[in-house]
């Protein structure tokens, strides 16, 4: 049994197929990439498995539990985090709370004890202050701890979005085009990042990505997609060069 | 300028960050505890409805400030709770006992009005809210047989622990400061452990609360009932300080001047909703003495600039008519919040950080500052 699994998972809007019958699995500490181009359906894969959008059709297993019909917020709870391609921060809190919020599926404290603020949600606020460093620590986010977020540059913020999805301890974690908007410097940085995510916080990534260097670096293994299908499965060497993706890209 | 240096994790949870909170806060409650010997009574009385606005104001500041969801209806909760006293006060119930029914019931009223408004963001929340008010108005005035319909319901003395709090004593001065405090101190509580940053969160991005595992539905609930409880724990002390409570008291103008208060205060932060208070308290005395006054003055300035008694006297009269207008409070309101969101969108509270700043700074200050930079446009497919 797979890590987690998508069963002939499908999204229709109308008659529109944005997801069509794609079936795949990911093994635990792998990095999965999603490749395709524009519109061929690898944000909807993103949005069904974090129930955004509901599945037409198909099931979605994690640890062999079904998570097809779970609540959009029981999805983190389960442990899978995701960033959004467009970034989804809130603007107007600091960094800090920013990543606090991450910490929400481990929050067990309740209102009444934090009316009060009791010396137990004390406590509780400081062992989520020190994952939270722990992960400031990892990517590097020192200088940025109490600043807010609708003053920080785009790069900041990608890594920030990153930051909190690890923040809640993910056992999968979903990168909605990790690299988007960086420059060189800072995709390289993010290169490194995933990899020391798989090695050494040992979490699952399953990844879209545009930037085939990327890919290339970080992936185990590629799918590629188009108009909503599977086209082509396997190490990155093999699917670039896979005549359906090849047509996909270029044109036949 | 002071530089706070952080060696613990403590530092960053503390409500007072440094001494100087100490110090500013302890001079602070230090004048409103003498303000009773210092001030003269209608001082007072304009200071204990400061301390309601307020309270009523941190309530808003919970829901519109903090989770993000506009109400013009917390003059409908402030009427459930004013009335529920009174409604209780007529079998003797004491008044700690019925305190906390009023806001218990209003606290379970504003979730049921959350529930339906878990769909609708914006303006169509906001015309629930006011949908929900006027409901609640037209059931104050049409079943008599509990809230005595137009004729109003008086509201008996207040008796706390067998002693007779009069609604002009210091007694129930300090009883209307100890709950604003107490609400203050709970909000900033809330503010600083994972429901507060949940509310923020949701306020910012839905969807990313969701997939960070903020079950956004019972939160935006939550906050509802927090804020609509604490409402009605401000409108037992309003039916206490009026002595009489009707429904035209609790019309949508009451609720417009809720969120005058924290537009006006400031949004961001909980001094907004004290400082916002102030101002739309002190604002009406100023108004009545503009209505009394100005039309003597500008008919004496008029007579300087050499204008015979006739039309003086014309002028006066004309202003006069035109002071007396029906609305023109409202208008007035409007107008204040029109000039605050254009030039001022931060309110007073952030007026103030910026004197502070500039003074802290001196000469150092930008105007540039504070100037507001919308860099990336957000994604709103997600909504």
């Amino acid at each position: 049994m797979s890590y987690f699994r998508a069963e002939n998972l499908s999204l229709h809007f109308g008659g529109l197929k944005a997801v069509d019958a794609v079936s795949f699995a990911v093994e635990k500490g792998e990095i999965l990439s999603i490749i395709g181009p524009n519109g061929a359906g690898k944000s909807s894969i993103f949005n069904l498995i974090s129930r955004i959008y509901r599945p037409t059709s198909g099931r979605i297993f994690f640890e062999d539990q079904d998570i097809t019909e779970q609540a959009p917020y029981d999805i983190a709870r389960l442990g899978i985090a995701r960033t959004f391609q467009n970034i989804e921060l809130f603007e107007n809190a600091t960094v800090l709370s920013n990543l606090l919020v991450g910490r929400h599926r481990h929050s067990t404290t309740q209102l009444w004890q934090e009316l009060l603020f009791l010396p137990s949600v004390r406590a509780n606020e400081k062992v989520h202050r020190r994952r939270v460093e722990q992960v400031i620590e990892f990517l590097d986010l020192e200088p940025y701890r109490d600043k807010l977020i609708s003053g920080l540059p785009y790069g900041v913020r990608k890594v920030i979005e990153l930051a909190r999805a690890l923040c809640s301890e993910p056992k999968l974690i979903l990168l909605d085009e990790p690299s988007s908007g960086l420059n060189v410097e800072e995709t390289d940085d993010m290169s490194f990042w995933i990899r020391d995510m798989k090695s050494e916080l040992g979490v699952t990534v399953l990844m879209v990505e545009h930037d085939m260097s990327l890919v290339n670096r970080v992936s185990d293994r590629v799918i590629a997609l188009n108009y909503g299908r599977v086209l082509a499965m396997g190490s990155p060497a093999e699917v670039q060069q896979h005549p359906d993706v090849v047509a996909a890209y270029l044109g036949a | 300028m002071r530089f706070l240096f952080k060696t613990d994790y403590e530092d960053d949870i503390k409500l007072f960050p440094h001494s100087g909170y100490f110090v500013s806060y302890g001079i602070l409650i230090a004048l409103l505890l003498i303000a009773p010997y210092m001030l003269s009574s209608y001082l007072m009385s304009q200071l204990v409805f400061v301390c309601i606005y307020a309270t009523v104001g941190v309530a808003l500041l919970i829901l519109t400030g903090f989770t993000g969801q506009a109400s013009l209806g917390h003059a409908a909760f402030l009427a459930i709770g004013a009335y529920t006293a009174a409604y209780l006060q007529k079998y003797n119930v004491p008044f700690p006992v019925y305190f906390l029914a009023a806001g218990g019931l209003t606290g379970i009223i504003g979730a049921m009005v959350g529930f339906p408004a878990l769909r609708l963001t914006g303006i169509y929340l906001v015309i629930a809210t006011i949908s929900f008010a006027l409901i609640v108005e037209e059931i104050l005035a049409r079943w008599e047989s509990v809230t005595n319909g137009n004729e109003g319901m008086r509201v008996k003395t207040l008796s706390l622990l067998g002693v007779t709090v009069p609604r002009d004593s210091p007694t129930f001065y300090y009883l209307c400061l100890a709950v604003l405090v107490l609400t203050i101190v709970g909000t900033l509580n809330l503010l600083r452990s994972p429901t507060g940053r949940a509310f923020v969160a949701i306020r910012d991005s839905e969807t990313a609360a969701r997939s960070m595992g903020v079950n956004v539905a019972l939160y935006k609930v939550k906050s509802f009932a927090i804020s609509a409880a604490i409402t009605g724990f401000a409108g037992v002390l309003f039916a206490h300080k009026l002595s009489f409570i009707s429904p035209e008291m609790f019309t949508l103008q009451l609720s417009i001047e809720f969120i005058i208060v924290i537009l006006i205060g400031g949004t961001f932060s909980l001094h907004g909703a004290v400082l916002g208070a102030i101002f739309i308290v002190m604002i009406d005395p100023f108004l009545t003495y503009l209505k009394d006054d100005m039309p003597g003055i500008i008919a004496g300035i008029a007579a300087t600039f050499g204008a015979g008694p006739a039309t003086a006297g014309n002028i006066q009269s004309k202003v006069a008519a035109f002071a007396s207008l029906n609305g023109l409070k409202g208008a007035i309101y409007g107008i204040i919040i029109v000039l605050f969101v254009l030039f001022e969108p931060l309110g007073l509270y952030g007026r103030w950080l910026k004197i502070k700043l500039f003074f802290q700074l001196f000469p150092l200050y930008k105007r540039a500052t504070f100037k507001r930079q919308k860099i990336y446009v957000k994604s709103e497919r997600n909504r």
